[in-house]
């Protein structure tokens, strides 16, 4: 049952990742791409934690995982708002 | 059962590593190489982890992808502003195609002769049963090392000389960057996004560095990966804009850099003086001493990391000068 | 037959040839220093690819500490080699 519940979110994250990349490859400007990829990715990466949580054994153990999915959200969001920063102003000096 | 869908893994692994590294190589754009050359390192991790070598694989993800990719990166940005060094190098491509062909393609089946000779023989290798005096007597001498994770044992203990003169290097490289040159322009203050995530995450990995330290006696971790996380904190400020406090100022950071180094000659002379060998721990002693030449050997790596970041001389030693 | 050990030192070695071929080939020295970093990377692949015992029995630890201090050796020579290149690359521009 929870292997099955395990299963169902990690796929759903792996579909979340797989539409991240494929707005990576096929949308048209650097904006579009790095939305696409930062909020698909992200959702994917919390689904996988979340399927990953079931099967830890302890509650610290999930814990630690949803740590380490709060701090890549963090960081992910920034690094994105660096890149479309400086294409922001590579575009206005140009 | 199990075994095959192991062996899938292993193949999809394999193959994609050995993709990312073909596309870092072959391509010409000198940033997408870099990208590429750590997503690489990134997925080595995860091979390393799974072929159950945990401390490794902390240390590729934090030095291997993470460190070697921000050296990269930030040689990258000194390549692009002297932008007609790239110029240059691709028209010295195009002069005599025809010698370069052939160039190409006797290389070319070196380098796959070479390969076929190391894949025969390692073929031949794997025939034998595996020689296990050396992990026999690890196992054997574990209790008495003062650590019980095998690797550290063997690091900071049965191989103590090894790493000392891995600090040596690490000491001369430092003094080599040193000496080519003063230390790349700092970057501008970053702004509020940049500026907060900052102010969690470095206090976040310090904290991580010294668990990584302390943990390392008994579990994947020690004084290397420390090292790393502490150097990324370093470099996280530098890029925010802090220089002042991403490394300390001139006169300790000498002793910083030198520390490694120093606190394993200082604990073997020490123990030479009381009449044991040079880096014979006792046994009732081993644990508190490996603790401290890992804790002074973590600073120095981190600064060393931090140095090499910043690719030359630091500022603040021609203004101690102007005092 | 194809043991996990084989497929992890035999993909070891097709890393190190590729690795050689573009540090010999490539013109960009910075392109030069990945490869040699990629290389470093094939050999670890093949050492750790020899310490495996599979899942059962501990890992052989001495190729482990091998290859954790190849891997500080690595950076720290890649750091060296890089601020080499920067130096001959302002050398050149003052010429």
């Amino acid at each position: 049952m929870i292997n099955a519940l395990s299963s169902l979110l990690i796929l759903a994250g792996l579909f979340f990742y797989i539409a991240g990349s494929i707005g990576l490859l096929r949308l048209p400007d650097l904006y579009s791409r790095l939305h696409a990829l930062t909020k698909a990715d992200n959702l994917g990466l919390g689904l996988l934690t979340a399927g990953m949580a079931l099967q830890m054994p302890n509650l610290m153990t999930a814990l630690k995982l949803v740590i380490i999915w709060l701090a890549i959200l963090v960081a992910s969001a920034t690094s994105a708002h660096l890149i479309a920063r400086h294409a922001r102003r590579r575009e206005s000096r140009s | 059962m199990n075994s095959t869908s192991l062996l899938v893994f292993d193949g999809l692994l394999l193959v994609s590593i050995v993709s990312l590294a073909w596309a870092a190589l072959a391509s010409i754009d000198a940033r997408r190489s870099v990208i590429l050359f750590m997503a690489f390192g990134l997925v080595l991790a995860l091979a390393w982890a799974r072929l159950r070598a945990p401390d490794v694989a902390l240390a590729e993800a934090a030095i291997g992808a993470g460190l070697s990719g921000a050296l990269l990166l930030a040689a990258l940005h000194d390549h692009d502003r002297t932008a007609a060094g790239v110029g240059s190098s691709s028209t010295q491509n195009q002069t005599s195609a025809g010698l370069t062909t052939v160039i190409r393609w006797s290389v070319t089946l070196l380098c796959a002769a070479l390969a076929v000779g190391l894949g025969w023989a390692l073929v031949h290798v794997f025939d034998h049963p595996a020689n296990d005096a050396l992990a026999r007597a690890v196992a054997e001498n574990l209790d008495l090392s003062g650590v019980s994770n095998p690797v550290t044992a063997v690091l900071l203990n049965f191989r103590a000389y090894d790493t000392l003169l891995e600090l040596a290097v690490l000491l001369t490289a430092v003094l080599g960057i040193f000496a080519l040159g003063p230390a790349r322009a700092g970057y501008q203050p970053a702004g509020l996004i940049f500026d907060g995530l900052t102010r969690w995450l470095v206090p976040v990995l310090i904290l991580t560095a010294a668990y990584l330290l302390w943990v390392g006696a008994h579990a994947p971790g020690g004084a290397f990966q420390a090292g790393a996380t502490l150097a990324a904190a370093g470099v996280v400020l530098r890029l925010a804009g802090r220089h002042q406090i991403g490394l300390p100022a001139a006169r300790t950071l000498h002793i910083v850099l030198a520390a490694g180094v120093g606190m394993f000659l200082l604990v073997g002379f020490a123990l030479l003086a009381t009449g044991r060998a040079f880096l014979g721990y006792p046994p009732a002693w081993a644990g508190s001493l490996i603790l401290l030449i890992e804790t002074a050997a973590m600073l120095a790596i981190a600064a060393t990391l931090v140095s090499a970041f910043v690719g030359g001389q630091p500022e603040s030693v021609t203004i101690d000068n102007e005092e | 037959m194809l043991t996990t050990q084989l497929l992890y030192a035999l993909s070891g070695c097709v890393i190190v040839a590729l690795g050689l071929r573009s540090a010999l080939l490539h013109s960009s020295l910075l392109q030069r220093v990945l490869a040699i970093n990629v290389m470093g990377s094939g050999v670890f692949m093949i050492l750790l690819a020899v310490a495996y015992r599979g899942a059962e029995v501990a890992p052989d630890p001495v190729p482990h500490a091998l290859v954790l201090t190849g891997i500080v050796v690595a950076v720290s020579a890649t750091a060296l080699a890089l601020a080499l290149a920067r130096r001959l690359a302002a050398e050149q521009d003052d010429d």
